[in-house]
């Protein structure tokens, strides 16, 4: 009897003692937990060839997740912003992306520029089940279910673009780009959609990356007189092409782009004419703070915070909005566990961004905006004459069947598959 | 496209390439050096060109002083770096390599990914209903004008002499009272300043950010390969054919061929005449001397 009481008494100290243990770890582990950090990789380039746009981005990046600090966190937690430097080189881009998920263990990672970069980095963000945000005008058609792109596509921006320039200018196209998947795919947009609507594309010409030379190229054009000349031109160097066709180019012919003006800001860096009458569908670029009292409100915030900066473009937009877009995910969510803000992102959520609301479409992973069709006049004066809004990324799922929230995807489809 | 379009594409091109290759040929030429910061030599010059005439300077009066100031900082790299490596061919592709990562990375640190560009001068002249610039059209005379000097220079003046001696044997125009490193070093300050000449006169034409050399990099090298070593007739004969060839397969199928086909000549040219152009004429005329 005694003997069986003492090993009652024994037993009841081991689960007191268990329990204080077990007291004590959860305790500690909660206090660990509000002291740990939310981790948002960023790769961006802030040095090479694509750095006009990249330090854009990451500023963009750093301005929202200041707001977000400012306000309390994420869950209570601070976000940290981890961006190592991607260099405009995609091997970095994968060597990056792969320290960021294994060593740094982000919960989120946004960033590239370039489509190659992008492509180089996807396949280790679907390996490594990470969440991924592409933040950047692009030709679309990426389909991954860990991927969501807040950028323009050509719903936003080539339909619109075509539907205007068609309507005031006439059916006859000539395109030029850059000779890599961007401006291959992009041109095939344009090629797919001018003819659709019972329009020509009188000539196509892929320009190799790093071309500075023009002469040929604007002679071919003045000789094919089409009504309206799209550019697709990429990078330094190509960017060339403007100066040279300002002198040489029938400049009556206006141009219409998807790239100029809203990433590199050509209009304040070249002196005009060299951009004038050119148009370019936008989600967003800096000029649009006349128009609009959001859109100012994040320009003037922006200068406050990073007053030596040139220029507020399109991309630094799309990235603040990605990062708003999935902290709000995150809050609703109630975890960063990825699955779980997938879902949360997939329910039709809304942010209210600087240029109008960015939802994200739930079977597609693509954002639903307004778009701004913006032109420059010979003094490269910036002016909207036409808005489309809440412009749908319906191409994915009507003509690809692609619906993510249904069923995982891993590929990018193109106009011409 | 008119006989005039053409004539006028094969200037632009022919101007392009000869002022593009003509520092790194009396580089090369000369001294035996492969100057790979050729391309931020020229970048170098646009930015003096482009903020010199920012700041109120006349465009032309820049384009000299880019001349000048590359001239001069080729003159103190070449004290500092190169003049370590005369003869050590290949060392010197590994140091200038690492001049031109610093000149590239150094420029984006101090101006950024770009600065705003000044615009191309003199307007353009309408012949046929097509539009030429102007400004181009001087840029052939003055590639013309730059092989002019060049002869000038190398025939015509003692440092000419000196250097030609130089050139064919180092140790006996030592031997003969010919203080070969200054003229190592006034050749490399001479084609330092033609790379930034080149840079003043483009940089009212084109982009001008960190790495704008690299738009003229692949058409000096092909330019210099085919030429070959005399950088005089070996560039303006170069020029001259890949000129052509160049505008031609840029006005048949695009710009693209137009890169390719410089490639290809480049690749036969160093299967059937290893030593370029330069190689060729000499040897005719080392014949015709002969017989």
């Amino acid at each position: 009897m005694n003997q069986l009481k003492n090993s009652n008494i024994f037993l009841v100290l081991t689960l007191l003692l268990s329990l204080f243990l077990a007291a004590c770890s959860s305790g500690s582990s909660a206090s660990d937990g509000s002291e740990e950090k939310i981790k948002l990789g960023v790769l961006e380039d802030v040095s090479g060839d694509f750095s006009l746009v990249g330090v854009q981005k990451l500023h963009g990046t750093q301005l929202a997740v200041e707001e977000i600090n400012e306000n309390g966190g994420l869950l209570g937690k601070e976000v940290e912003i981890i961006a190592p430097d991607t260099q405009s080189d995609n091997t970095r881009y994968q060597e990056m992306a792969r320290k960021l998920i294994l060593d740094d263990k982000v919960d989120a990672i946004m960033g590239a520029y370039s489509s190659a970069s992008r492509e180089a980095i996807r396949p280790i963000m679907e390996k490594n089940e990470m969440l991924y945000f592409y933040n950047n005008q692009y030709e679309g058609g990426v389909a991954s279910k860990y991927t969501f792109a807040t950028g323009a596509i050509p719903e936003h921006q080539i339909e619109t673009l075509v539907e205007a320039m068609m309507e005031e200018y006439g059916s006859r196209f000539y395109t030029i780009s850059a000779d890599y998947n961007f401006g291959q795919i992009s041109a095939d947009w344009f090629r797919t959609i001018v003819e659709e609507r019972g329009g020509e594309i009188v000539n196509e010409e892929f320009i190799p990356l790093g071309e500075s030379q023009f002469g040929s190229t604007i002679s071919r054009i003045n000789e094919a007189k089409p009504d309206v000349l799209v550019t697709l031109l990429v990078g330094q160097e190509q960017s060339s092409f403007y100066g040279q066709w300002a002198l040489e180019g029938n400049t009556d012919i206006p141009m219409a782009t998807t790239v100029n003006m809203v990433q590199g800001y050509e209009h304040l860096r070249y002196e005009a004419p060299a951009l004038a009458n050119m148009y370019v569908t936008a989600t967003f670029m800096e000029e649009l703070a006349s128009e609009n009292e959001t859109a100012k409100e994040f320009v003037d915030k922006f200068y406050e915070k990073f007053p030596d900066d040139e220029y507020v473009g399109m991309e630094a937009e799309a990235q603040y909005s990605g990062v708003k877009l999935w902290a709000k995910a995150v809050e609703q969510a109630g975890t960063t566990e990825t699955d779980a803000v997938i879902e949360a992102l997939e329910s039709g959520i809304t942010y209210d961004g600087p240029a109008g609301p960015v939802t994200i479409d739930p079977a597609t992973h693509h954002a639903i905006r307004d778009v701004y069709l913006a032109y420059s006049d010979k003094e490269h004066n910036i002016t909207f004459p036409r808005k489309w809004e809440a412009v749908e990324p319906y191409w994915l799922s009507t003509e690809k069947g692609v619906n993510l929230a249904e069923k995982d995807d891993f590929s990018q489809y193109t106009p011409i598959d | 496209m008119s006989i005039f379009g053409f004539i006028y594409q094969y200037m632009d091109n022919f101007a392009f390439l000869i002022l593009a290759a003509i520092g790194l040929a009396v580089i090369f030429g000369m001294m035996g050096i492969i100057n790979l910061a050729h391309g931020e030599f020229i970048m170098l010059g646009a930015y003096i060109t482009t903020l010199a005439t920012m700041a109120g300077i006349p465009l032309f009066i820049s384009i000299a002083l880019s001349a000048l100031l590359v001239g001069i900082y080729g003159f103190i790299i070449d004290r500092l770096i190169i003049s370590k490596l005369y003869g050590r061919t290949l060392d010197s592709v590994v140091a200038t390599w690492g001049i031109s990562m610093i000149m590239a990375q150094g420029m984006l640190i101090i101006f950024g990914p770009s600065i705003q560009g000044v615009g191309t001068p003199l307007g353009s002249l309408s012949i046929g209903g097509e539009n030429y610039s102007v400004y181009r059209i001087l840029l052939f005379v003055i590639a013309i004008a730059v092989l002019g000097v060049i002869y000038w220079v190398f025939m015509h003046t003692k440092f000419g002499l000196q250097s030609r001696a130089t050139m064919q044997s180092q140790e006996i125009a030592r031997s003969l009272g010919v203080n070969t490193n200054k003229v190592y070093s006034l050749t490399f300050m001479l084609g330092a300043a033609f790379a930034g000449l080149t840079g003043g006169l483009y940089a009212p034409t084109m982009a001008v950010s960190p790495s704008f050399g690299n738009s003229f990099l692949m058409q000096s090298f092909v330019t210099v390969i085919v030429g070959g070593s005399n950088p005089l007739i070996g560039t303006f004969l170069s020029g001259g054919v890949l000129g052509f060839v160049n505008s031609a397969l840029n006005m048949i199928w695009g710009t693209f061929y137009g890169r390719l086909g410089l490639l290809i000549v480049a690749i036969i040219v160093i299967r059937l005449i290893p030593l370029g152009f330069s190689g060729l004429v000499e040897k005719k005329l080392m014949r015709g001397r002969d017989a």
